[in-house]
């Protein structure tokens, strides 16, 4: 009986959960034949259904509603709003006693006389019944199940799994010791049969989101009813098929998600109207396959969220500081929304903003290892972007070999493959990595073999590239060997020494029986810090670290030897030409003399330019350095977003400017490199040496100049910051000044605070930390 | 109350294993490299559709990468954490009663295997080191 009873009631709550859609569509029209007798079938069923067992309220009910729609379908009355929300009513009763008869408790509700006669003729209208639903469904999530244990399926899953490896090692076998015509005959039909097995057994597990998606019309019909807003709900996508467990998971989230839009997001109708806007406020959901994801993308169309009252109420709350609130961008402003304790609703009502939400949607997408994503548009809506993994233990992949091994990579994450070396990819080697434009799009290559520290091997001409994106959405191209076959392979989970490698995600058998790798793209991706823009959740209220302002103005120009490369234009102080005897080549590297200022020289290698050439003066602030160039393109736009060079150098990157790839020069590295010896423009300290010794003015005096001080003599009459003086000689010092003393061994006497002469680090350390720093290069 | 002991050679000792530890020994012929992962996983093997991560005991005791002989080789399955993982032996030899009543070795061992060292048995006439199996899959990182 208990049994039987438990039937009924997962029976019961699927056709209810299939009727969500249907009543909502019978609402909107009534007149609809199909919808009104799938009702009926529904009412029908559980009536006679009841009479098995001894449920009297449910029976009740259900007669009732029967009865009334039977004479709708007999065309005895006609089907109006007060018809469709008094079976609503009766319906909603339904689900609430059904729910009550698995807890146990006993149903919250007791008139059910009420809704009985809400569905006469005469009653007077009913008024919508606010409550049922919303306590069926919390009734509901405590304990939902379904009729099959996961666990059961899991197991039937990988003893499958186990199947398929023992058939393809059997097959081995048999290849290698061929037989019996008969025997091979049997074995095929074994092979099949498994084969079947195999796909209805990851059928089970996997589930249509539309049964997730099933119960969203009616839940924003009542939400939107109950808020007194006019919401159309569009749902897209409902036949991506998502893992059981994986539905359940995101069942809440979405749940939740979807309130707060019609709560908070889409605004009352006059308000829209005011706005510009329909009254009717758009909800759209739709859910697609993305790789090994599956994007399910909640956007409305309503007043947004206003980032900078989230971080207002964040600096409140003692999230964050208000120098952090202050420096956040608007997309990280936006992204507050996920922290425990926020809300944007202004008042706490009964369907959200209580500040118990989207932490708790981030929370569980992220408990099984997806993302949350949000964007608004203040005034005009916020799109949430749910990504979630697409967990399967059968994976279609790809074989590839670098280093003379095989590794499988998951199709899913596979965008393309092309053949190395053909007109359609160029590679490209920019600063020290190297990057392949595949049909116009930029990725940064990496090299499997490289990556796994093995020897490249094999014939050029088999060399592939694979155009991979990663959970992260990074997009990069991984040249391999070559490329063997798509295959099926069952995916085990690798020990943790494996593991421990960072790049792959299990490992198979594959049809000869050997083990493959399985690469795990985002790994390669992170490991290989492609994009090299660190993780999203680093950006995340990243308070401490503010973000430069996204575009700023470049400076895009030609170099000496032809190449477009772009510059920051703040860091360009001013143009100038300058004739060819203007530049020389002295002390060690390239200068430029420029109104009796002489500057350090780059971008024109360690070659004196034969002709005028231009120049722009950079300047850190500090020290300034000439920049040698051929002629200025363009102003453009800066992005801060760009590939970043393998290895620090002039180039720190290469991004795309009036549509194509250009280098990105490094002034920090610039300045590190070339500007330690430039002249400031204020003024220099100066050092103060004896005019008449031969070894300091022709010696020392270099090393005292490039340490960046003006040189006098200690005889005459400048002022000076810093004396150097023979250690055994006279001095003629200031008060107040100081001095450094050398001496000319390299023993030290005690109490004799000297420094040797030739002691290079000491001298320039005693020089001054900041003159020493300079003195670098 | 005895139990089985398997005597194996490692690295040229003659070690003991308690039997609980062991799954079963195989032979193993191919060894399917893990580019990027410790010196001590010598790579992967299948056997009987499982996949065994191979652990090469000689690099485990840090006494150099063992010598590839190529060919077969003798394994021992143990299981930790449902992970089967084949530790790669000189030879097995035999299995033995064995009177639970190790001692603690009063020599100083090297130190990689001192990591694996539980204490010394007598088999026989002879006395051996018995090992802890799962140490082994630590390697050399277990020493910090």
């Amino acid at each position: 009986m208990e049994d039987l009873i438990n039937e009924f009631i997962a029976e019961t709550r699927e056709m209810l959960q299939a009727l969500g859609g249907e009543i909502v569509a019978w609402e909107a029209a009534p007149a609809d034949r199909s919808r009104l007798d799938e009702i009926f079938r529904f009412v029908h069923t559980v009536k006679g259904n009841c009479g098995f067992f001894d449920l009297p309220r449910i029976e009740a009910l259900s007669h009732a509603a029967e009865d009334v729609l039977a004479e709708v379908r007999s065309g005895g009355r006609g089907a109006d709003q007060r018809l469709v929300s008094s079976v609503l009513a009766v319906i909603d009763r339904i689900a609430e006693l059904v729910d009550a008869l698995e807890t146990g408790n006993a149903a919250a509700s007791e008139d059910d006389e009420v809704l009985i006669e809400a569905l006469r003729d005469a009653a007077p209208e009913l008024k919508d019944d606010r409550n049922g639903p919303a306590q069926a469904s919390a009734a509901r999530s405590g304990t939902r199940s379904i009729r099959l244990s996961v666990d059961l399926l899991d197991r039937m899953m990988s003893g499958v799994s186990d199947m398929v490896l023992a058939r393809n090692e059997l097959a081995r076998r048999l290849r290698e010791a061929p037989g019996d015509l008969a025997v091979e005959a049997a074995f095929d039909r074994v092979s099949d049969c498994i084969a079947e097995m195999r796909d209805a057994i990851t059928r089970t597990r996997m589930q249509r989101i539309d049964n997730l998606f099933k119960t969203l019309p009616r839940m924003v019909r009542d939400l939107a009813a109950e808020l007194g807003r006019q919401v159309t709900l569009e749902v897209d996508g409902g036949d991506v098929e998502l893992d059981r467990e994986m539905l359940e998971m995101i069942r809440d989230p979405l749940t939740h998600i979807v309130r707060n839009a019609i709560d908070h997001g889409i605004e009352q109708s006059a308000d829209r109207l005011r706005a510009g806007k329909p009254a009717a406020g758009r909800l759209r959901i739709c859910a697609r396959q993305s790789g090994n994801q599956i994007l399910i993308e909640i956007a409305d169309d309503g007043r947004g969220i206003d980032g900078d009252a989230l971080a207002r109420k964040a600096s409140a709350a003692g999230i964050v500081s208000r120098e952090q609130a202050e420096q956040l961008s608007t997309a990280q402003k936006v992204a507050l929304i996920f922290e425990a304790g926020l809300s944007t609703a202004a008042e706490v009502t009964a369907i959200s903003g209580r500040g118990v939400g989207m932490d708790v949607v981030r929370a569980n997408i992220e408990r099984i290892g997806g993302i949350v994503e949000v964007e608004s548009r203040l005034g005009s809506g916020v799109r949430l972007t749910l990504r979630v993994p697409l967990t399967l233990t059968i994976i279609p992949a790809l074989t590839v070999s670098a280093g003379g091994l095989v590794y499988a990579i998951p199709r899913s994450a596979i965008e393309e493959i092309v053949r190395a070396g053909t007109a359609a990819v160029r590679v490209e080697s920019i600063g020290g990595s190297q990057v392949a434009t595949v049909r116009a799009r930029r990725v940064p290559l990496l090299s499997l073999a490289a990556l796994l520290g093995v020897e490249e091997q094999g014939e050029p001409a088999d060399r592939r590239m694979v155009v991979l994106r990663s959970a992260g959405q990074e997009i990069y191209a991984l040249s391999v060997d070559c490329v063997h076959d798509h295959e099926e392979l069952v995916i085990k989970p690798a020990s943790p020494l494996v593991m421990a490698a960072g790049l792959y995600a299990g490992t198979s058998l594959g049809e000869d029986g050997r083990p493959i790798l399985l690469l795990d793209p985002s790994a390669i991706a992170s490991f290989a810090a492609v994009g090299g823009t660190g993780k999203k959740d680093d950006a995340h209220l990243a308070g401490a670290k503010p973000e430069l302002a996204e575009e700023a103005a470049g400076l895009l120009f030609l170099s000496l030897d032809g190449l477009k490369r772009l510059i920051r234009l703040a860091v360009v102080q001013r143009i100038e030409e300058v004739p060819p005897d203007a530049i020389r080549w002295s002390a060690g590297r390239l200068r430029v003399s420029l109104g009796g200022k002489i500057l350090p020289l780059a971008g024109c290698g360690d070659v004196v330019p034969e002709s005028r050439i231009r120049i722009m003066r950079l300047s850190d602030g500090a020290s300034e350095l000439a920049y040698a160039f051929s002629e200025v393109v363009d102003l453009v736009p800066f992005k801060a977003d760009m590939e970043a060079a393998a290895a620090p150098g002039e180039v720190c990157g290469v991004t795309m400017a009036a549509g194509e790839q250009v280098e990105v020069i490094d002034p920090y590295w610039l300045f590190g490199a070339h500007g330690a010896s430039a002249e400031t423009s204020g003024s220099k300290p100066v050092c103060a040496i004896p005019a008449g010794d031969a070894w300091m003015n022709t010696i020392l005096r270099p090393i005292i100049e490039a340490a960046g001080y003006t040189v006098v003599d200690s005889n005459g009459l400048a002022d000076f910051d810093v004396l150097i003086a023979a250690a055994d000689g006279p001095i003629e010092h200031s008060p107040g000044r100081a001095v450094i003393r050398l001496r000319s061994t390299a023993e030290t006497a005690n109490g004799d605070e000297s420094i040797y002469r030739y002691d290079r680090a000491a001298l320039l350390s005693a020089l001054g930390a900041p003159a020493t720093l300079r003195g670098k290069g | 109350m005895t139990e089985l002991l398997l005597i194996a050679t490692i690295a040229g000792e003659r070690v003991g294993i308690a039997g609980a530890q062991v799954e079963s020994v195989v032979e193993i012929e191919a060894v399917t490299p893990v580019p990027r992962s410790a010196p001590h996983v010598a790579g992967l093997a299948a056997i009987r559709s499982r996949v065994l991560t191979v652990i090469d005991c000689c690099a485990a005791l840090e006494l150099g990468a063992s010598r590839d002989a190529g060919g077969v080789r003798d394994a021992v399955i143990v299981i930790s954490e449902g992970h089967p993982y084949a530790l790669l032996v000189d030879s097995v030899e035999d299995i033995v009663e064995w009177p639970q009543d190790a001692v603690v070795p009063g020599t100083k061992l090297a130190p990689g295997w001192h990591r694996v060292a539980k204490g010394m048995v007598e088999a026989g006439d002879d006395l051996l080191l018995l090992i802890d199996a799962e140490k082994m899959l630590a390697g050399a990182t277990a020493a910090l």
